[in-house]
């Protein structure tokens, strides 16, 4: 059956299927609760499972992480909220030493299915700490998956999928799509988790992006269509890890590549794409591939993000260099 | 509680070995039983200096000894009962003896061919955890999954689970042991914290960690916080058992602040000549925990006179055991690390093993 939801309606649905299918579920986070969480994406579940399997938190973000952690050892597969990307922080040691090791360390004989849910990217006018996008942090750490959704089907698919995985899943969550609605078919077969998804067939060049940016690249190969160019949009769907196959057998056909994404150039996915297609597809490729994304600052006072963030005229200008070599 | 040093502390046993009373305390169990405690106490530390000599010949990476510890662990371990949970820090070679984990697992991550790899063992006695304080919060989690099991507070004392969660008094300055106090009275968990106060974090002093008595602390988190003479094993078996009574019962948490001593170094790695006074190791060598319970057991005559020959004997074997099994450790295979960096294989890692592999394998051929 297919029904138009909002992401957030999306992954609310998502989250009530997998507490339904699993008793072994449990949700966790500060606020998640009464409030339904501040995005309200928890909204309405611990009225129906309970106070003990919708779980308001201590505020501690490490706390959050740590007793997941514990409660997974247990046998529980604990889905937790961090309430903004720039909160993760706290619990970052919990995560990297803890979460994505544990089940190598003890040589497979513990699993750790925890998902850390973290609302993530900018284009709010949220404060300082709200509009950060951590994915390169998370997806360095080897032990961790990370996942982000881009339309409603997958939000209620691909939280679904990560719940009913015995590994450790960083969640992203583009908040700033949450009110975004697209059709969600809840009976057919969901995609592969880890597959890249071609969301706009094209053959001039591909556009490799995922979470927020995936809308914002659709609209610029809108655009690069009047102007007679034929843009591919590639949404990654996992970052970690990447669907090479995919991005590969894209970029084989168009011949040139830009990533785009919100968090900074350097040290990025962004980076990641660009040396395994440099790898792999060296001599299929007209131009280098580059990169649109935050530049390498701090994220910088709202009143200023919309010149931070890529959009359609830097997304543009990147193709037009790339058609340039 | 006054706020001298070692104010406050429940003790059943004295320095001299001798029984003494407390009004809130008392040890229940027999002479056997004590000689029991003994037992465990001088085979752990026999495998502790094992543990040492093999580092200083080259044989571990790294050793972390209890010496001086060994009545807070034998205690408080053997307080737990089969069903209870015990998650250790990274020095807890005398509870893992009692709870019945092969002390060449230990040796194995020292000598750096296993990282922990003891999870499931029938003792219920969890991996190590190197990062200070971090699995401090796992017991926590874990401890709120027992709850949310049903499997406490049922009032069946020889089910009801409780866990037991190790740290030192260093690890009280971390942000997760703090979070996990909050989170374990928030929940009402069944969770006993033993911090053995062993007076060092590496270097440092317990002065520069907590201004007051750290079981003082609990008063803040709202849980009991108690203080023992962690060199008493009768005194530690008591206070640790009545708190584990209290978790199983559905009573919530409680600290024990186990007043201790580390007799050797932090680990081999540091040489505490350099920042403590020798007359203060003097000092607590006259509160050694193994020489108060022989002399007991001397003057009580509960034991035969070969006993502690007998046991001293036993000790070595158990010692000449584990080093010959250590030394047999073989290597791990670097390509293993492959499959198990994930519960669900991911292309990306099984090609990258396929390479290494080939890579390896080429030296092979020449």
């Amino acid at each position: 059956m297919a029904e138009t939801l909002t992401l957030g309606k999306a992954l609310n649905a998502g989250l009530r299927k997998a507490l339904e299918s699993d008793p072994k579920v449990i949700l966790a986070g500060e606020d998640i609760g009464k409030l339904g969480g501040v995005f309200r994406i928890t909204e309405g579940l611990q009225a129906t499972f309970g106070e003990d399997r919708v779980i308001d938190s201590p505020l501690a973000e490490s706390g959050i992480v740590g007793t997941a952690i514990g409660m997974a050892m247990r046998g529980y597969r604990p889905v937790v909220e961090i309430q903004f990307d720039g909160f993760v922080f706290p619990a970052y040691d919990q995560i990297v030493t803890q979460l994505a090791k544990i089940h190598h360390r003890t040589r497979g004989q513990l699993k750790v299915p925890v998902v850390v849910r973290i609302p993530y990217g900018g284009g709010i006018g949220a404060v300082e700490h709200h509009s950060e996008s951590p994915e390169a942090y998370f997806a360095h750490t080897t032990g961790l998956k990370v996942v982000t959704c881009a339309n409603a089907n997958d939000a209620y698919w691909m939280i679904q999928q990560v719940i009913a995985s015995d590994d450790p899943y960083i969640f992203l969550e583009p908040k700033r799509r949450y009110h975004d609605r697209g059709e969600v078919d809840t009976e057919s077969e969901p995609l592969t988790l880890h597959a890249a998804r071609v969301a706009r067939e094209g053959s001039d060049l591909t556009l490799l992006c995922y979470g927020p940016m995936v809308k914002t690249c659709l609209q610029v190969a809108d655009a690069a269509a009047e102007e007679g160019r034929s843009l591919e949009v590639v949404d990654l769907r996992t970052l970690s890890p990447i669907d090479m196959a995919t991005v590969v057998t894209s970029v084989h056909r168009t011949s040139r590549a830009v990533v785009v994404h919100e968090a900074q150039v350097s040290y990025g996915i962004g980076a990641e794409l660009a040396a395994r297609l440099s790898e792999q597809c060296f001599y299929d490729m007209e131009a280098p591939v580059l990169r649109v994304g935050g530049y390498d600052v701090p994220y910088p006072p709202s009143r200023v993000e919309e010149e931070y963030l890529p959009d359609l005229d830097r997304i543009l200008d990147a193709v037009d260099r790339s058609f340039a070599y | 509680m006054s706020d001298t040093p070692d104010s406050g502390l429940v003790q059943l046993l004295t320095p001299e070995g001798e029984r003494v009373e407390h009004p809130d305390f008392s040890f229940p169990g027999d002479d056997e039983m004590i000689a029991g405690f003994l037992r465990d106490m001088v085979i752990a530390r026999r495998i502790d200096s094992e543990g040492t000599a093999l580092q200083r010949q080259g044989q571990l990476g790294l050793w972390a000894s209890m010496t001086g510890q060994e009545a807070a662990q034998v205690g408080s371990g053997r307080a737990a009962k089969k069903q209870d949970y015990v998650v250790p820090s990274y020095r807890e070679t005398a509870v893992a003896w009692v709870r019945g984990l092969d002390p060449v697992a230990l040796s194995a991550v020292f000598r750096g061919v296993d990282l922990g790899a003891w999870a499931g063992n029938d003792g219920n006695f969890h991996p190590y955890t190197m990062v200070v304080g971090s699995q401090a919060l796992h017991a926590v989690g874990y401890a709120m999954g027992i709850t949310a099991d049903g499997a406490t507070a049922t009032g069946n004392p020889d089910t009801d689970e409780a866990v037991l969660a190790f740290f030192g008094d260093g690890a009280t300055s971390q942000g997760d042991v703090n979070e996990a106090l909050v989170f374990s009275s928030s929940f009402q968990s069944p969770i006993v914290f033993l911090c053995q106060n062993n007076q060092w974090a590496i270097s440092v002093p317990t002065t520069r960690q907590s201004r007051i008595p750290i079981a003082r602390r609990a008063d803040g988190f709202g849980m009991p916080g108690i203080r023992v003479d962690g060199n008493d094993v009768l005194a530690s078996f008591a206070v640790t058992s009545w708190a584990l009574d209290r978790a199983r019962a559905g009573e919530g948490p409680a600290f024990i602040e186990a007043f201790t001593y580390r007799m050797g170094a932090h680990t081999t790695s540091d040489d505490p000549t350099k920042y403590r006074l020798n007359a203060e190791l003097e000092s607590w060598k006259l509160k050694d925990p193994i020489e108060r319970v022989r002399a007991y057991l001397r003057r009580s005559g509960s034991v035969a006179a070969s006993f502690f020959d007998d046991l001293a004997a036993q000790a070595d074997d158990v010692a000449a055991d584990f080093r010959s099994r250590t030394l047999a450790l073989a290597d791990p295979l670097l390509e293993d690390s492959f499959d198990l960096v994930h519960a669900e294989a991911t292309e990306h890692i099984i090609e990258q093993k396929a390479a290494y592999i080939d890579y390896a394998s080429s030296f092979e051929e020449e």
